[in-house]
């Protein structure tokens, strides 16, 4: 099955992306597709390539990193939601004369044409909260 | 095409949530799939008459709502309890919305092939 799945909050205000990333790891494992994962309201956060947290925490970013490395899975961030957040990739901070590039590894950025577009490709489409 | 059904169940002004909920409603009607709006719980004060969100800053979601029909959003639906539960009458809103009592609300959201819950 095809499964589009939505991450809506940060890593450090909920354990959703990280149930997010378990489903979607589980789903892989039993043979299904993942079209995309889109990243929406402060789920954009979880794309924030600086973000340090301590050694003997989640590092949930790390773990997206290594899922789209390893599975080539697409992992898109909403434009719109991450600039009013101020994550800006290096394209969109140069068109802004800012100097960012706050994107981790694996992820890309781009509008909501992709979420809906992943709703229709996908027989499943699931938002963790 | 699909059939979309948004379930709005926190009230307006909740951060910037409604407006960017309301963007994806707007991009899958411009991608001309068949939306629609359930509002549910605190979600009835969306259409809320009367709101002066700019006085702490928020843009006005309400004006969205209206400027929606532009943009094909077949119903807006609402739960009929939800709205006495609060006091709301018919008149208090400013779109006319399609109500629904609580024990119909099942019957309707499977009717729809995507359900979000925003």
């Amino acid at each position: 099955m095809k499964f589009a799945i939505q991450v809506n909050s940060s890593p450090t205000h909920s354990t959703s992306g990280y149930a997010a990333y378990q489903f979607i790891t589980a789903a892989l494992a039993a043979g299904h597709e993942i079209v995309r994962v889109f990243f929406y309201h402060d789920g954009i956060y979880h794309a924030a390539g600086y973000a340090t947290p301590p050694d003997d925490e989640l590092h949930m970013i790390r773990l997206w990193s290594r899922l789209a490395r390893q599975h080539a899975i697409d992992l898109v961030v909403c434009i719109s939601a991450a600039q009013r957040r101020g994550i800006l990739g290096s394209d969109e901070a140069k068109r802004q004369n800012k100097q960012d590039d706050d994107l981790a590894e694996g992820f890309r950025i781009s509008g909501l044409g992709q979420l809906a577009e992943a709703t229709l490709l996908a027989d499943r489409f699931i938002v963790f909260d | 095409m699909k059939k979309y059904l948004f379930v709005l169940r926190r009230p307006p002004h909740d951060g910037v949530r409604t407006q960017e909920t309301l963007d994806i409603v707007l991009t899958l009607a411009a991608f001309d799939q068949s939306v629609s709006l359930l509002l549910l719980d605190d979600g009835v004060f969306q259409l809320k008459k009367g709101q002066q969100p700019e006085a702490f800053g928020m843009k006005d979601t309400a004006s969205i709502f209206k400027a929606l029909e532009i943009y094909d959003v077949k119903s807006i639906y609402a739960e009929i309890e939800s709205l006495q539960e609060r006091g709301l009458k018919r008149r208090d809103l400013c779109l006319p919305v399609q109500e629904y009592h609580r024990k119909d609300i099942a019957a309707l959201i499977a009717a729809f092939d995507i359900v979000y819950t925003g």
